[in-house]
């Protein structure tokens, strides 16, 4: 992933996201504590009491009042950020919503951790899976330094007058938010140059007296407004392309843009997974090519917006592939899979195979990867779940 | 007297900050609520309404009613949606900026409780005005927690089986009071003098102000249209809903100068029309004990 | 360029004249300018004018300002009729043509 390697610090991915914050400006922060979030809001109110960042913390009652009360800071024109989990963000559905339907470019870390009952604070993707079409884009990350670098990139590439949506950045409950690694703190210097100041085009001001939000009839600009915010959705793919390329020349570090592929150029089957399941797919690639399999690996860095375009291209030439889940749906196969057998309808004609795997934390193990790499060279086509026991 | 010109006809602000045009229902007392308060307080305010009666009365896209910002939120996030605001505008260098949630009764007293008193506890310099028209009148005058005892509402119908509201009414400003935010007041429309200078009382206190202003609802609570001020004067009379304004650790209630029975009341409402004769004692009742609470609550805080 | 979810007209585009059924009409030879019914409109529909051309009960009330209805945007609820201290506004139904 990264050209240039370099570190400067050891820090958990709770607390790299919030150095991102503290070096992105963000001048308010409004949370409602959940495990496995806490340690980034107690690090950003830590930094407060420190003096070490001018941002206004204010913990609220609730997580949609934490959404709330971001929404109306970011329309008042402030940089703002929040950060919640599993429950916490379901209780934000509806704010969520709210904010991107206003065009407000918020940045919202999610420690990505299993829906009960029962209760379980382990990782999984169902929360952030559930907020697929609530007009964020959403990031998937892999490391604490890809955590951190999203924060800076994330408000850049929300703020784009192209785009004017929020993002929201994932880290897998433990094995990133409280699991220490090498990472590269850029320097204040350096991400101010990286990162202009905010300014909301149509921030409130007395002088300008405006209804934001109101109401619209069906011949209201209502469909328009809704078409408007699926088409800066499409739209951000190029803004996110030329950010990232922005962000690779201002720190040496490198990023792929909507999608990772990793040994793809020569492979024949491939799975696609998200997240720190990717690191561990990526390792049993390695184990594979040294069998002789020509398998590799593409993660999905952005779910949303759908990188359909880049799947196809990733997948031509292959025999066949796999979609790795790690949540749950309840329709024909895993969010993921349903996704990208969708773009690849009639785009391509390899078997697409669906696994759900890691439920409420549970371990998915190399010879679970082994397991799935096999069955797509068989060319498995359904959907079935992994380590699962009673049979899948 | 007939024929006597008034030495200062004015007793409110000229200046208006509520445009006409908008799509209230006839006699709207939200409608005068908001007029009024943006009287009192003028052009530097930014008012955010959660979903309620307010969210509509401005009209449809692209048309907007006040001379103010109004930022339009969800049900239940006019507490959260004010945080927010005073935070920015404080980080903003616009400490002069008023900050109003602006939020009918089911949006404070039901939906929106959690919100505003989280609000409320963390001492934001903000203004809660909760427009009370004691029930879901957008949505088609539903019961809420703030409908008084007796009331008909589309969910507490009066059929075959008595299902008038038979829970008393939910006081906000009451909860308020006990949890101790540090300006609280009650008004209603028939005295825009009042809750004007209640606002200004307010203003002086940095930090969270709750002002209940009853307003009542022709088309919820069955009166003609041209009754809406009346009713106001005679909740206020009969003792139904009670003024009172509390800062200071002090509260101060006003008492009914010319009072009006709770029959009187009630008769002039058909929300109220299926009441019999002890409904109406057991009304009148709980009225008289609250008013009884409230000013043995005046009197301890008092000092006296 | 993309839309913003913002309402910026105001609702004086919007005439709300068609809402009425009862018309109110001031007698201004009773009128004493307490502005009563200016206090109580809900519609914003009363203006303040300035006008020495209305008539009024006396030479003192005639240099007051006097309430004048807008019948753009009255709806006819017939709160100033009610509130009236000198009984002078009159509601009557509105004569209007078919429409």
């Amino acid at each position: 992933m990264q050209k240039v390697q370099k570190y400067n610090a050891i820090m958990t991915g709770n607390e790299a996201v919030a150095v991102g914050v503290k070096l992105a400006r963000v001048g308010f922060i409004s949370a409602y504590p959940i495990t496995p979030q806490t340690t980034i809001v107690e690090k950003l109110a830590e930094m407060v009491a420190n003096r070490e960042i001018t941002a206004k913390y204010v913990e609220v009652e609730s997580e949609h009042s934490a959404m709330g009360a971001v929404f109306a800071s970011e329309l008042a024109g402030v940089r703002s950020y929040t950060a919640t989990s599993s429950h916490g963000l379901l209780y934000m559905h509806e704010m969520l919503h709210w904010t991107a339907g206003q065009r407000l470019p918020v940045v919202m870390s999610v420690v990505n951790r299993s829906i009960g009952p029962p209760w379980n604070i382990w990782s999984e993707q169902t929360d952030s899976m559930n907020q697929k079409d609530t007009g964020w884009l959403q990031v998937y990350c892999e490391s604490n330094q890809e955590a951190l670098d999203t924060i800076l990139m994330g408000y850049k590439i929300a703020e784009s007058s192209d785009v004017l949506l929020p993002l929201m950045s994932m880290e897998d409950a433990f094995i990133l938010s409280h699991t220490s690694e090498p990472v590269d703190l850029p320097s204040q210097e350096e991400v101010d140059s990286f990162l202009p100041g905010f300014d909301l085009p149509f921030r409130i001001d007395t002088g300008t007296p405006m209804g934001y939000g109101s109401y619209s009839t069906p011949d209201g600009p209502f469909m328009e407004l809704k078409r408007d915010m699926m088409e800066s959705m499409r739209n951000s793919r190029r803004i996110i392309e030329r950010v990232t390329r922005e962000f690779a020349d201002a720190f040496g570090r490198e990023y792929s843009g909507l999608v990772e592929q990793y040994m793809m150029s020569d492979a024949d089957y491939a799975l696609i997974a998200s997240g720190t399941l990717a690191s561990t797919g990526k390792y049993v690639v390695g184990k594979l090519r040294e069998k002789g399999w020509k398998v590799g690996l593409i993660r999905i860095r952005f779910f949303r917006p759908f990188p359909d375009e880049e799947l196809v291209k990733a997948v031509s030439g292959l025999k066949g592939v796999g979609v790795l889940d790690r949540s749950v749906s309840f329709s024909p196969a895993g969010s993921m899979a349903n996704e990208v057998r969708a773009a690849l309808y009639r785009k391509s004609n390899i078997p697409v195979a669906g696994f759900i795997a890691g439920l409420g934390g549970r371990d998915v193990k190399v010879e679970d990867f082994q397991n799935m790499f096999q069955m797509i060279r068989d060319g498995f086509s359904g959907s079935t779940y992994v380590n699962v026991r009673g049979g899948a | 007297m007939s024929g006597e010109v008034h030495d200062m006809p004015f007793s409110i602000p000229r200046e208006e900050f509520m445009e006409p045009g908008h799509t209230a229902c006839h006699g709207c007392g939200a409608t005068l609520a908001m007029r009024y308060v943006l009287k009192a307080l003028g052009k530097n305010t930014v008012v955010s309404v959660p979903a309620s009666c307010w969210a509509v009365i401005p009209g449809a896209m692209p048309n907007r009613t006040l001379d103010v910002p109004m930022v339009y939120t969800p049900f239940a996030a006019t507490g959260a949606s004010i945080t927010g605001l005073r935070a920015a505008f404080d980080i903003l260098g616009k400490e002069d900026y008023n900050v109003v949630g602006f939020a009918g009764d089911g949006g404070t007293a039901d939906i929106g409780l959690q919100s505003l008193s989280g609000a409320m506890e963390r001492g934001h310099n903000v203004f809660y005005i909760m427009y009370d028209n004691e029930g879901y009148m957008n949505t088609g005058v539903q019961r809420s927690g703030s409908t008084p005892y007796g009331a008909e509402t589309t969910t507490t119908p009066v059929r075959a089986e008595k299902n008038f509201k038979h829970q008393q009414k939910k006081v906000v400003a009451d909860l308020m009071m006990a949890q101790g935010v540090p300006y609280v007041a009650t008004a209603t429309v028939a005295y825009p003098e009042d809750l004007i200078r209640k606002i200004g009382n307010a203003k002086k206190i940095v930090g969270p102000k709750f002002i209940q202003v009853l307003s009542p609802c022709p088309t919820g609570w069955y009166f003609p249209t041209e009754k809406t001020v009346e009713i106001s004067r005679m909740a206020v009379q009969s003792g139904m809903f009670p003024l009172y304004e509390y800062y200071d650790g002090k509260l101060r209630v006003t008492k009914p100068s010319r009072p009006v029975s709770i029959r009187e009341y009630v008769s002039a409402q058909d929300r109220f029309l299926h009441l019999e004769d002890e409904d109406i004692e057991r009304l009148q009742a709980t009225v008289d004990q609250r008013m009884k609470t409230l000013l043995d609550k005046e009197r301890e805080t008092s000092g006296a | 360029m993309m839309r913003i979810p913002i309402a910026d007209v105001s609702s004086r585009a919007n005439h709300t004249d068609s809402w009425r059924i009862l018309r109110p009409d001031i007698d201004y030879s009773r009128c004493i300018r307490c502005m009563i019914c200016w206090k109580f409109c809900p519609d914003n529909a009363i203006n303040v004018s300035e006008s020495s051309e209305i008539k009024s009960p006396n030479e003192r009330v005639a240099r007051l300002e006097a309430p004048v209805i807008d019948m753009d945007y009255c709806k006819g609820c017939g709160i100033c009729a009610n509130e009236c201290p000198e009984k002078c506004i009159e509601m009557s139904y509105e004569s209007r043509g078919g429409n």
